[in-house]
């Protein structure tokens, strides 16, 4: 059954909107079914998405009108009027986006080059450990892809050591370099899974044409590649812009990406400036929610393929 | 021989970064770490003479390391069950035919594009331990609803305050469980069903019978990932909590034992860690490697 991911999820996904209707012929009782299937469907999103009201209604509630009695109301007044001549709404996001712009560019410089090194190297796994196979080729994947399911405490302590000692910087480049290493495995992973859809025969014959291993690669597997690689560079942006813990071992705030940079924000305000942080949070995640909107499809395959494999 | 290289050489040239890189950051900072958990570095000053197992010795009878174990059993347990009850009520109601069901996938689904550190801040709020006219969050919610009985002071409470952190931990990973499961539900051929419902099964033998069976093998995979997660915990928690004793775990302990210079019990805390996670890892990668080399 462990076959039934990645591609049955797209041709479900299809499948499923011919079969949008129901079983037939029970009557009322169906009707009832229906009314109860939506209904439960649109609790279970109210409560999904109830997080981000409180984070868009807080961050657009002046400091002075956050208390407990409207914790959970609407704004009292628009973002921009302010209370007393106090702070406005608005001046939450204008705290927040100070707070982090810096360290969301320096996010970027880190995520992207993370996303595109680690997806070139796990093509060229993926290719060799499924259509360009060795002996043992199986027991070298496995040992590559255990490290994605190592608790990362594991390599902590050496690794801090191991910064200290080559004197590398507290900040992005030494994350991007560690994004890379430990992002390997799932790549490769991912497009391992991916090119077990080319035919092997198509392989073979481009052996038998004398082509090497490069250039049947090059001219065969890599123009095939491109979805492998929306997949590959998605869940590698993601888990890179959202990661917090190789930030806090390794970085600091000053050098640091946007995790690090909201977490301070959001703790440092002892005085519970809770509209900046949620307005913060907001800032932080809509990269990847944007990310996640306009390409889903390819999110949930990254998702389907770091679990199960064929 | 010389066909043998032809066969090995060009692939394992390909892989050699990779492969380096890998030796090197997993199996080898794995075997420092054990390393260092075996001498007694206990300050930066400290040389690091050889003290065996030692520090094991004192973690697994030390009270505050095995509170942390028993606060990641709680929170394991309820993170998994979360997960596994949502995720497959989900995917249950969407394999059953829905209009607009991209949507609701989405919806379901989003939290997993949001780290931990971000959904924090709002969690945070939520699960604010104030109770009564102070109340805001959760507590605040359940006072409107005339549930006051329900107020409690979340992750504040004793062991049980584990359940309350594995909240945002189940918003946030069901969506994944559902994607798996509705992919499971999707994969079950159509004249399964159609035979079984031909010989008269009722709803409930359809399920017990041929969908759960069917089901199993996702189960598993999902009941693997979960787990796997909830040993790593850490982001959760230093966003909800930050690192304070009562929502303590392995993962957390050991960034207080680093920081605090104590490289022999952060290494061991972490040996501790990724010990209990090769032992279903390790059965997992092995059993899915077999697979396929009868597959193939």
């Amino acid at each position: 059954m462990s076959e039934a991911t990645q591609t049955d999820l797209s041709s479900g996904v299809a499948a499923s909107s011919s079969a949008g209707g129901a079983p037939t012929g029970k009557g009322s009782q169906f009707v009832l079914g229906r009314t109860a299937k939506y209904a439960l469907l649109l609790f279970f999103v109210i409560i999904v998405l109830m997080p981000v009201y409180v984070l868009l209604v807080t961050s657009f509630k002046p400091p002075a009108d956050v208390n407990p009695e409207s914790s959970w109301g609407l704004p009292l007044r628009w973002p921009w009027e302010s209370v007393n001549g106090g702070p406005t709404g608005f001046d939450n996001w204008i705290t927040a986006w100070d707070a982090l712009a810096p360290a969301l560019g320096r996010t970027f410089l880190l995520a992207i080059p993370a996303a595109l090194i680690a997806a070139m190297l796990g093509s060229m796994n993926g290719f060799v450990l499924s259509r360009w196979r060795f002996p043992h080729a199986s027991l070298v994947f496995t040992l590559i892809l255990f490290g994605m399911f190592i608790p990362y405490q594991a390599v902590l302590t050496p690794l801090v050591q191991m910064k200290t000692d080559l004197g590398l910087p507290s900040n992005i480049s030494t994350l991007l370099i560690v994004h890379v290493i430990y992002g390997l495995p799932i790549c490769t992973l991912i497009f391992r899974n991916y090119y077990e859809g080319i035919p092997i025969e198509l392989m073979e014959a481009s052996r038998m044409d004398g082509a090497g291993m490069l250039r049947s690669y090059a001219s065969i597997v890599l123009p095939l590649s491109l979805p492998g690689f929306v997949v590959t560079i998605i869940w590698q942006f993601t888990s890179a812009w959202n990661d917090y813990l190789f930030a806090l071992f390794l970085t600091d705030v000053q050098g640091g990406p946007v995790s690090l940079a909201l977490n301070n924000l959001a703790q440092g305000a002892q005085l519970a400036n809770y509209g900046a942080a949620m307005a913060g949070a907001l800032i932080a995640s809509f990269p990847t929610l944007l990310v996640y909107i306009i390409l889903g499809k390819y999110f949930i395959g990254g998702l389907m393929s770091g679990s199960v494999k064929s | 021989m010389r066909k043998g290289i032809r066969n090995w050489g060009p692939p394992v040239l390909l892989l050699a970064p990779s492969l380096v890189l890998v030796a090197i950051f997993v199996y080898g900072l794995i075997f420092a770490n054990i390393q260092t958990s075996m001498t007694d570095r206990h300050s930066l000053a400290s040389e690091g003479a050889f003290v065996g197992f030692q520090n094991y010795v004192a973690l697994l009878t030390e009270g505050r390391f095995l509170h942390s174990l028993l606060n990641l059993v709680v929170f394991t347990v309820v993170f998994i069950a979360g997960t596994m009850i949502f995720g497959f009520i989900w995917a249950w109601l969407l394999d059953k035919g829905v209009n607009a069901e991209g949507v609701f996938r989405s919806v379901y689904l989003f939290p997993m594009a949001v780290s931990f550190v971000a959904s924090g801040v709002v969690w945070r709020w939520l699960l604010n331990s104030a109770e009564g006219d102070r109340a805001s969050g959760l507590n605040r919610m359940l006072q409107t609803f005339g549930l006051d009985f329900l107020q409690n002071s979340w992750w504040n409470e004793p062991i049980w305050g584990m359940a309350a952190i594995a909240m945002p931990a189940i918003w946030q990973l069901s969506g994944y469980i559902m994607a798996l499961f509705l992919a499971g539900f999707r994969g079950i051929p159509d004249e399964l069903r159609e035979a079984a419902r031909m010989d008269g099964a009722s709803e409930w033998k359809l399920y017990r019978h041929v969908i759960f069976p069917q089901l199993s093998p996702i189960a598993l995979s999902a009941l693997i990932i979960v787990s796997h997660m909830s040993l790593k915990v850490f982001d959760l928690i230093m966003a909800v909590t930050k690192a304070i004793y009562q929502t303590e775990v392995p993962a957390t302990y050991m960034w207080v034992a680093l920081t605090s210079n104590d490289y022999a019990k952060a290494s061991a805390i972490a040996t501790v860690l990724l010990i209990i996670a090769s032992l279903f890892i390790i059965p997992y990668l092995i059993h899915t490697m077999r697979e396929e080399k009868r597959s193939s």
